[in-house]
């Protein structure tokens, strides 16, 4: 157990620095929902930021903010989660070596390396301590969450910087979208609860959290624990696993208020999310919020930003309705997620 | 003291050997891995070596007992071999009630094949066949070396460059402590790509004649491949078992050099943080460790940083130490994991394999790395270093199992 004493994210919604929770709702009708970005020479030298791709400036910005969120000065930890890494340096290499192999541009070959996220935040900010880069599909965050909670439960470190981060580019969609799971044609991201296209949208984002030891006046929430199952034998075994889950962290299935869903617009996917948690948890109030940011590794980062906040505010933006109605309390919220059903993520969140 | 993460079992592919016993023999031998290209396809055959796994795929699925390619990234079947021959030694089989997780390291996933479906996929969006591409991400291979082992319990992957499989052997460690897990599988793997031999040849850090670590005239690194993983317990659940002990995980550490993406510190402040917390954690001091396996890749920048941060902690005793990067090349993700299956049989054996290629002391230096093979040498504490791009820099100190 710990506590989320800083938030740094940024998303395909308002949620820089300044911005009312979610206020107003961002629509996207592109292919994916992208990230707004900050102005990234308020958080990294003009120099340095020229010759960097998007994802990296994404993750060094998100990681400052953070940290000045946190009022800290220097994390003990430096943890980063990436389902892809950078996929636009990725593509710009493998595009060179497309038609011959030479010599390539190297800062592409640099930046495509998955570690360059954790280090580009150490460099900036010259950070010495423990740093780490998960890289497991929808595991990635969470990974680095259970490193972080282990880290403080063992007593290494009190601050930690976990973050999670990925981006999406056209020709990794075009990839993605030919194996038939996801939408084939840009819809408007508020109606993808309603939209006829099949399939799930693909969005982007990085949230970065301080984790830490003690409540202070900074805290948002209590990251209770974190668990992650792969390759269920079927959804019955799944709910078993979160009721033992919740059970473990001394709850009952009546004590979580709310759960928020993994659901991204694919049927099949959908339709198991909609199983687990009403195997499991029948009476828990839930919504649905991948409309706001879309799917990708590590959206489990934009989840526990909005647990996060709803905890500490005791409040829930408009464009997030509950089903089938709004909790009676905000005490604990569950969040599950997965990846295509191989995949399964708990993250126990408590005011 | 806690519970102590103890270690049952090993297993390794390389260059060298394609398990303990053969790699055991080349580094008693002198026997190296790197030589002229034969397997790979790549227009530097002939001009840059690189040190093969001298199997091709088809060769490394009929060891591993599977049918069909299509699924595989070579990545992923060089690390169900070396895993195969862990878990068969721990003697760990699927449906024992034991909370047994894997943890896997790699650099670039299945690029292997991403690399052969790109050509086609750029020409036209809808070409290029897509099985060659779903094995891409990091996580596929873990995900099905899980899937063979039959392990369902926590399943993750690390990735921080040249460190990676030193990651995930102290990551492994840390959820056995907490009492996560009872046992961790953990290690590493990676194959030859176009993309990380173009990319290093692009950073002109490739020796046109094969490493030579801590050598004067050392011109740069090799690439190899390979996989190692270490099968982890809880000294408790090893003793419960009556399992053979093999070596203990005594400490590690990881810290970041936080200076630069590419070049390491000249004076090297993260390795030598990462080893000082490494040998803090095993409760001995310097005077206590046996041999250094160091990082020792070739490149100018890297042995001058490590050589100065050993020097610096080790003063005037420096205890033996080679890169055994000489024989088994740098093999990116899996060297963390390769160099503690090295370590582990250094301690098992009483020996400390040589340097290979070393004839020039480097004149920042006044440490010389160990050239000869040394036997009969009580090994007690070893130091293994990984140092990765970004200044993910990690030490593992292995140990002599001694019952409490």
């Amino acid at each position: 157990m710990a506590y989320i004493n800083g938030i740094g994210i940024i998303s395909p919604q308002n949620t820089l620095p300044g911005s009312d929770f979610l206020e107003p709702v961002v629509e996207h009708t592109s292919e994916f929902l992208k990230s707004i970005e900050p102005v990234y020479k308020s958080y990294i030298d003009p120099m340095a930021s020229r010759r960097m791709s998007r994802l990296i400036k994404m993750g060094i910005s998100s990681a400052k903010i953070c940290v000045q969120d946190a009022g800290i000065e220097m994390p003990d930890a430096i943890i980063t989660g990436t389902g892809l890494g950078s996929v636009e340096d990725t593509e710009k290499i493998l595009g060179e070596l497309s038609k011959e192999e030479k010599f390539l541009n190297p800062t592409p070959f640099i930046q495509s390396t998955y570690n360059t996220i954790s280090s580009q935040i150490a460099i900036n900010l010259k950070c010495h301590q423990y740093n780490s880069t998960y890289v497991h599909r929808c595991f990635s965050l969470e990974s680095c969450l259970i490193d972080a909670l282990l880290q403080i439960e063992e007593g290494t470190a009190v601050n930690v910087l976990a973050g999670g981060i990925d981006e999406m580019t056209l020709n990794h969609l075009s990839i993605i979208r030919r194996l038939g799971l996801w939408k084939r044609e840009a819809i408007r991201n508020l109606d993808l609860w309603s939209s006829k296209v099949p399939g799930a949208l693909a969005g982007e984002g990085a949230a970065y959290f301080i984790i830490s030891e003690e409540r202070t006046d900074k805290t948002y929430a209590c990251l209770a624990a974190v668990e992650t199952l792969y390759k269920p034998e079927s959804t019955d075994k799944t709910a078993e696993t979160v009721v033992r889950f919740i059970s473990e962290n001394g709850l009952k299935p009546e004590d979580v208020d709310l759960v928020l869903m993994g659901n991204n617009g694919n049927e099949e996917h959908d339709r198991i999310c909609n199983d687990v948690i009403e195997h499991a948890l029948p009476s828990a109030s839930h919504m649905v919020y991948k409309h706001l940011c879309g799917e990708y590794h590590t959206v489990s980062g934009f989840a526990l930003y909005l647990a996060a906040n709803i905890l500490r505010k005791q409040f829930i933006p408009s464009s997030l309705p509950c089903l089938p109605k709004s909790p009676g309390k905000l005490q604990n919220i569950l969040i599950h997620n997965h990846f295509w059903n191989t995949d399964h993520s708990f993250i126990l969140v408590r005011r | 003291m806690g519970n102590r993460v103890v270690i049952t079992g090993y297993g390794i592919i390389s260059s060298i050997g394609m398990n303990a016993d053969e790699v055991l023999h080349s580094l008693m031998d002198g026997i190296s891995g790197i030589g002229e290209i034969t397997k790979f396809e790549t227009i530097h055959k002939g001009k840059l070596p690189l040190a093969e796994v001298k199997r091709s795929n088809e060769e490394l699925l009929e060891l591993c007992c599977l049918k069909s390619k299509k699924k595989y990234s070579r990545t992923t079947l060089l690390g169900i071999v070396a895993a195969r021959q862990a878990t068969e030694m721990a003697g760990v089989k699927p449906g024992q009630s034991y909370r047994t997780g894997l943890v896997s390291a790699n650099t670039v996933g299945g690029m292997d094949r991403t690399e052969d479906f790109y050509p086609l996929f750029l020409e036209n969006l809808a070409k290029g066949k897509l099985s060659e591409v779903i094995n891409h991400d990091c996580g596929d291979s873990t995900e099905k070396i899980a899937e063979y082992l039959g392990i369902c319990d926590l399943t993750t992957t690390i990735s921080t460059a040249c460190s990676s499989s030193a990651n995930s052997i102290m990551f492994g460690s840390e959820l056995i402590k907490a009492g996560m897990l009872d046992r961790v599988i953990a290690g590493g793997t990676d194959a030859v790509t176009r993309f990380t031999l173009n990319g290093f040849n692009t950073l002109m850090i490739l020796d046109k004649e094969g490493c030579c670590p801590f050598d004067e005239n050392r011109a740069g690194l090799t690439i190899g491949e390979g996989s190692a993983f270490l099968v982890l317990e809880s000294e408790e659940l090893a003793l419960k078992e009556g399992k053979k002990i093999v070596g203990l995980l005594s400490g590690y550490g990881n810290a970041n050099d936080a200076y630069h993406q590419t070049a390491s510190s000249p004076e090297g402040i993260g390795a030598g943080l990462a080893m000082a917390k490494a040998m803090e954690m095993s409760g001995i001091v310097p005077g206590n460790i046996n041999y250094i396996n160091v990082h020792g890749t070739g490149t100018q920048n890297n042995d001058l940083s490590e050589g100065m941060a050993v020097q610096k902690l080790f003063g005037e005793y420096v205890p033996p130490f080679s890169s055994t990067k000489s024989y088994t090349g740098h093999t990116l993700g899996a060297a963390g994991a390769i160099e503690a299956v090295i370590s582990l049989l250094s301690i098992q054996h009483n020996c400390i394999f040589p340097n290979l290629r070393w004839t020039t002391p480097m004149k920042e230096l006044y440490i010389r790395p160990v050239t000869t093979l040394l036997k009969d040498i009580m090994v007690e504490h070893v130091l293994s270093n990984s140092f990765g791009f970004g200044g993910n820099n990690s030490s593992l100190v292995l140990s002599k199992y001694n019952p409490r």
